[in-house]
């Protein structure tokens, strides 16, 4: 810690030190961009990875968390920038240092109207471009009469803006158009079979080629952050469940654990198990869609019932344990909700000894098939560097040969006593058909965990004691986790009360989208298809 | 009369008023042989083929998707054929919130549908918001939009929820009429006459 | 075996003895377009419903099955609804051509439809250069596909129409093709003289190895031609919602969707015309007996047999593969399927020429 604190007093002296869970570094906004390069360039730090941007509203100032790591260390690092001018705040923008930032800090904008100095591209993310106000902000006017329901069509949004600083150090407004007048731009969603929800990319392309996607977001937006701030922290707890509705359980466990760890709770033995075999047994339900939905969208309809007579069989064992098929709410703060069905033990049994054989099965209807191999490999492929630069995580990041699993990297739970491999690509193709093959690979792996715990099972409490009351100590708190798709987390800063003064989720999908113009660009339309089904994003966890 | 389908008893629907309240008004006006021969053929025709349109922005859309799975298999009732293509379907399904910047969409969606077109508010947010209820920008049920022909409660329902909101649409469509008064163009300005702020937005 | 030409033979005889020859002729000309129409929209139903089953099958499914014993008026209930539901006319478009193309489509299976040899005297016409006809009016059909496509001033609609008339145009050429080859050996075009040259084998026996590679060029192209999984990509339905027909509704989208099972069924007859003897039942040279008992069996019920069983392998390859891309489609079809069908019809005029054939 010192060491990293030494450097970088050298590197920024205006910048000042907070010890906490993660070292915490204030730096003034001038300062910030050319720390943020030599952050991610020196070679003994080389914080390669923006994990999570959270912007924010101190009452008195607008800013910026940003949680570094270190990908090949996986140390961490927190930065705090924050502008006191209320009227027209204004951060220098990262995006040329980590390309996530081009998405996360539109964000930003959008909730907060934080204006990023010398971002290419400041349109609102998720909400309509004539919304008055920026919802996040604590001051901002929630009078349905201000936003009512706007029935008419929203205004064209092809013109952007981005506030550039010249060499005098002015800063100017220039404005921009996102499409050229000759594209032709074909609109892909927001009602859309394959964009897997309510997703929007506009295509330009040129025949059947793709030129350009502009992501368009939001279409779910359903303001999770903003209601938790008004909420306490157990009426929270269904938020997560809804998100990203594949990772329900990993999900709601991350923001359990967030809490937890700001209560310092310590959860008894039989829930942490129970945890950790219901987010595997969620992650291989998860990845059986993702590999229906493939296939369906590459039209080869059948295999996609295959997947999911197998995944019935897992939300049969959900509804027996939980009483629900997919809004779980099972985890709660301290263990879990109830305890496990008689005949838990059996069916899981079961579903791990049929489970090596449906997957041969699935192999055979799907993997081998020459059309299926022609469609998927080489297409969308995605190289490390970018994965990395775009924070990709989860099974489409480890098919670059980007090894980001959370369970290995930042153990949690009982996870570094389990035995498993963390599946990484070792030749990084990152195309299509390595990201779609790693899902398949990964159920092995969390079969292999459940046969490890499901007879391992202790007996004892499935909740700790938790006061009545729960009112988190003033201070800020990150916990990630692999969900289904990619590491997941939640950000919570607390100022003593009864609910959190600001609550961010990091989605892992809202990442992945970001690469979709990467991806895509020079391939075909019906690859687009491909790709974002084998990026397999969940679009309520892009907007939340 | 009572309205009859396959695949549920009467007495399990008795509970319906508004079905019980449209039989009574069918009684009331009294209609021809012939012409209420050919309505019943086309409401037999009508209620049994549904025709989906994939539309869902959340959860519930994959409860949809095991509906349409292997085990639960709604092509059994003939709502097999999802289109993606609001023409060519029948009802549209809202499976999910409704926020802001979909609520026009949604709208146009409903408007391209082909008549006769039913809407169905499929899960908790689509009834009434839900658990965003209270969000700065979520549609508080799909009603303050769109005309909702059967509510199906539930944080998703259950795929069998679905099929229960499903037939009770099946029993709405056997009680219209196809020739004389009761057509369902109506429904929109009745809709209208509810909520007038709604066309001054149109 | 019996021999329906007796039949319309002696309508034909009843009707001259009770009017003139030129109303007599309009009574039969009547009276088969309305058999047609009838035969049409029967088979579209069957096909419909076979396919539903079929693919719920596949997919370890019931399929339909509450609407009427076994599902079996499900069809009826959707061509019920079909027929009256709203026929949506758009702003911006054509109005002439978007109200044309599904007649164009209809017509052009309807025209394909009167030359099958539906059984032993049972056909519509017969002329000598049958199968050229037959080819000939079925490439009408893209037509109405690329203008319904042009004519809905959308943009998805415009990708899947220009998509379907470059893939129609292409294997337009293999299916021809392969055709030929087996007029090559048959030495002739008109329908019924090729269902004649069968009776002692069929043309799949008798031709051998180009025979066979003549049928497997056929059938991929075939499937390509009727618009199709693996190739349904002017359709496409999870790339362009709906393709070609995306803005219509009602009864004109009814048309497109059962122009597209009739043309199933329509390439699977000339399947079973071309390779497995139309209506021709199984003969095997010297087995009288076998050939005696086979003789029994309808020929109709050998030539829709023929086509249903052709059917059921498209329908197969559909529900099995996934879509493949349209530059992998054309790659197919110019760098593999062309060139084989190519040498394939050398290698039959080698056969020919040589006498080596059955």
């Amino acid at each position: 810690m010192t060491n990293i604190q030494d450097k970088i007093s050298k590197l920024c002296p205006s910048a000042t030190f907070e010890e906490g869970e993660v070292l915490l570094v204030n730096v003034p906004d001038n300062d910030w961009h050319s720390l943020a390069v030599a952050l991610k360039d020196d070679a003994e730090l080389h914080f390669d990875m923006l994990s999570a941007l959270v912007g924010m509203d101190w009452k008195d100032s607008y800013g910026c968390m940003y949680y570094l790591t270190n990908t090949e260390t996986q140390q961490m690092l927190s930065v705090k920038v924050a502008t006191t001018d209320r009227e027209n705040p204004m951060i220098h923008s990262v995006s040329d240092v980590w390309k996530v930032a081009l998405f996360q800090e539109r964000e930003a904008y959008d909730f907060f109207g934080i204006v990023f100095v010398n971002h290419p591209d400041m349109r609102r993310m998720f909400l309509r471009n004539d919304w008055v106000g920026y919802p996040l902000r604590k001051d901002y006017d929630a009078n349905p009469d201000v936003n009512p329901i706007r029935m008419t069509d929203e205004v064209n949004e092809d013109d952007t803006f981005s506030m550039v600083e010249d060499e005098n150090g002015n800063i100017v407004r220039q404005d921009k158009k996102v499409f050229g007048d000759d594209e032709y731009v074909v609109n892909i969603g927001p009602q859309h079979p394959s964009t897997h929800g309510v997703m929007r990319f506009r295509t330009s392309v040129d025949g059947e080629i793709v030129k350009k996607v502009d992501v368009v977001s939001g279409y779910i937006h359903r303001g999770i952050e903003k209601m938790c701030e008004s909420m306490t922290y157990p009426q929270t707890l269904p938020f997560p469940d809804r998100m990203d509705y594949m990772s329900a359980h990993q999900n709601r466990h991350c923001l359990c654990m967030c809490i937890e760890k700001a209560l310092g709770i310590e959860v008894p033995r039989r829930a942490q198990v129970i945890r950790v075999m219901m987010d595997e047994l969620m992650r291989i339900s998860s990845h059986l869609l993702s590999y229906g939905c493939t296939t369906m969208d590459m039209g080869a309809t059948t295999a996609f019932f295959y997947g999911f007579r197998e995944r019935e069989r897992i939300l049969d064992i959900f509804e027996k344990t939980c009483g629900a098929r997919m809004s779980l709410h099972y985890n709660v703060i301290g263990g879990v909700a109830h305890d496990l069905h008689p005949d838990f033990v059996k069916d899981v049994k079961e579903f791990c000894a049929i489970m090596p054989d449906c997957l041969k099965e699935y192999h055979k209807l799907y993997t081998g098939n020459i059309i299926a191999q022609n469609r998927m490999k080489g297409v969308g492929v995605l190289s490390k560097e970018d994965a990395i630069n775009y924070a990709i995580t989860g099974p489409s990041a480890r098919a670059t040969g980007f090894s980001c699993d959370c369970r290995k990297k930042h153990p949690y739970s009982i996870y570094n006593e389990l035995e498993f491999d963390e599946v990484v690509d070792t030749e990084g193709a990152g195309d299509s058909f390595t990201r779609y093959l790693l899902r398949l690979k990964e159920i092995e792996q969390s079969v292999k965990i459940l046969e490890q715990l499901v007879d391992n099972i202790p007996e004892g409490e499935i909740c700790a004691k938790v006061p009545k009351i729960i009112k988190l100590p003033a201070g800020h708190w990150y916990q990630q986790v692999e969900a289904s798709r990619g590491v997941f987390g939640v950000y919570i800063e607390s100022t003593g009360d009864k609910s959190p003064y600001r609550m961010h989720f990091q989605s892992p999908c809202f990442n992945l989208v970001g690469v979709m113009d990467i991806c895509c660009k020079g391939h075909m339309i019906a690859d687009l298809i491909t790709i974002g089904a084998t990026l397999d994003f969940v679009v309520p966890d892009i907007d939340r | 009369m009572a309205v009859k389908i396959k695949s549920m008893k009467y007495e399990d629907f008795k509970d319906n008023e508004y079905i019980e309240k449209l039989v009574e008004e069918l009684k009331a006006s009294g209609t021809n042989v012939i012409v209420g021969k050919f309505d019943d053929l086309i409401n037999w025709g009508r209620a049994n083929s549904l025709w989906p349109l994939c539309f869902g922005t959340s959860c519930c859309a994959i409860e949809f998707m095991c509906l349409g799975a292997a085990r639960y298999d709604m092509a059994r009732f003939g709502f097999e054929v999802a289109r993606n293509s609001p023409r060519q379907a029948d009802y549209i399904m809202v499976q999910g919130t409704i926020v802001h910047r979909m609520a026009p969409v949604l709208r146009r969606l409903y408007e391209q549908l082909a008549e006769p077109k039913y809407v169905i508010a499929c899960g908790g947010c689509a009834v009434s918001g839900g658990p965003f209820k209270k969000s700065y920008c979520v549609v508080p049920g799909v009603d303050k939009i769109l005309p909702v022909d059967v509510y199906i409660p539930g944080c998703p329902p259950r795929p069998e929820a679905m099929f229960y909101g499903l037939m009770q649409l099946q029993r709405k469509i056997k009680v219209e009429r196809f020739f004389g008064d009761a057509n369902r163009r109506e429904k929109i300005k009745d809709f209208f006459a509810e909520h007038p702020e709604m066309k001054d937005q149109m | 075996m019996f021999n329906f030409g007796l039949v319309t033979e002696w309508i034909d005889n009843w009707l001259e003895s009770l009017m003139p020859q030129w109303a007599a002729t309009t009574v039969e000309c009547l009276l088969i377009g309305l058999a047609l129409i009838l035969a049409y929209s029967l088979l579209a139903l069957f096909y419909i419903l076979y396919e539903r089953k079929l693919c719920a099958w596949f997919q370890c499914r019931l399929g339909p099955d509450r609407v009427g014993y076994w599902g079996l008026l499900q069809v009826f209930a959707d061509m019920f609804k079909i027929l009256i539901k709203e026929l949506i006319s758009l702003k911006g478009t054509d109005r002439f051509l978007f109200a044309l193309a599904p007649y164009l489509v209809i017509i052009a299976s309807m025209l394909v439809f009167s030359n099958l040899p539906w059984g032993n005297g049972l056909q519509i016409v017969d002329f000598n250069i049958g199968v050229f006809f037959m080819i000939a009016a079925s490439s009408i059909g893209v037509l109405g596909v690329l203008l319904a496509g042009w004519s809905s001033n959308n943009k998805y609609t415009l990708i899947g129409a220009m998509r379907s008339g470059a893939q129609m145009i292409s294997y337009e050429l293999s299916v021809g093709l392969s055709i030929m080859t087996i007029v090559l050996l048959a030495g002739t075009m008109s329908v019924s003289e090729l269902v004649a040259a069968q009776a002692d084998g069929w043309f799949i026996f008798k031709g051998h190895i180009p025979a066979l590679i003549a049928f497997i060029v056929y059938l991929i192209a075939a499937t390509a031609e009727t618009n199709r999984g693996p190739f349904d990509l002017p359709e496409a339905e999870h790339e362009l919602t709906a393709g070609y027909h995306t803005e219509y509704s009602g009864i004109h989208f009814g048309f497109f969707y059962l122009a597209e099972y009739l043309n199933l069924f329509i390439v699977s007859g000339i399947a079973s015309l071309m390779f497995l003897g139309g209506w021709m039942p199984l003969h095997i040279p010297g087995w009288e007996g076998f050939n005696a008992v086979m003789d029994f069996i309808p020929s109709i019920v050998w030539f829709l047999g023929k086509a249903f069983f052709i059917s059921f392998v498209i329908i197969w390859f559909k529900w099995t593969f996934p879509r493949v891309r349209i530059d992998q489609m054309l790659a197919l079809e110019w760098k593999y399927l062309m060139p084989i069908g190519l040498f394939n019809i050398i290698l039959m005029a080698i056969v020919v020429t040589c006498g080596l054939h059955f």
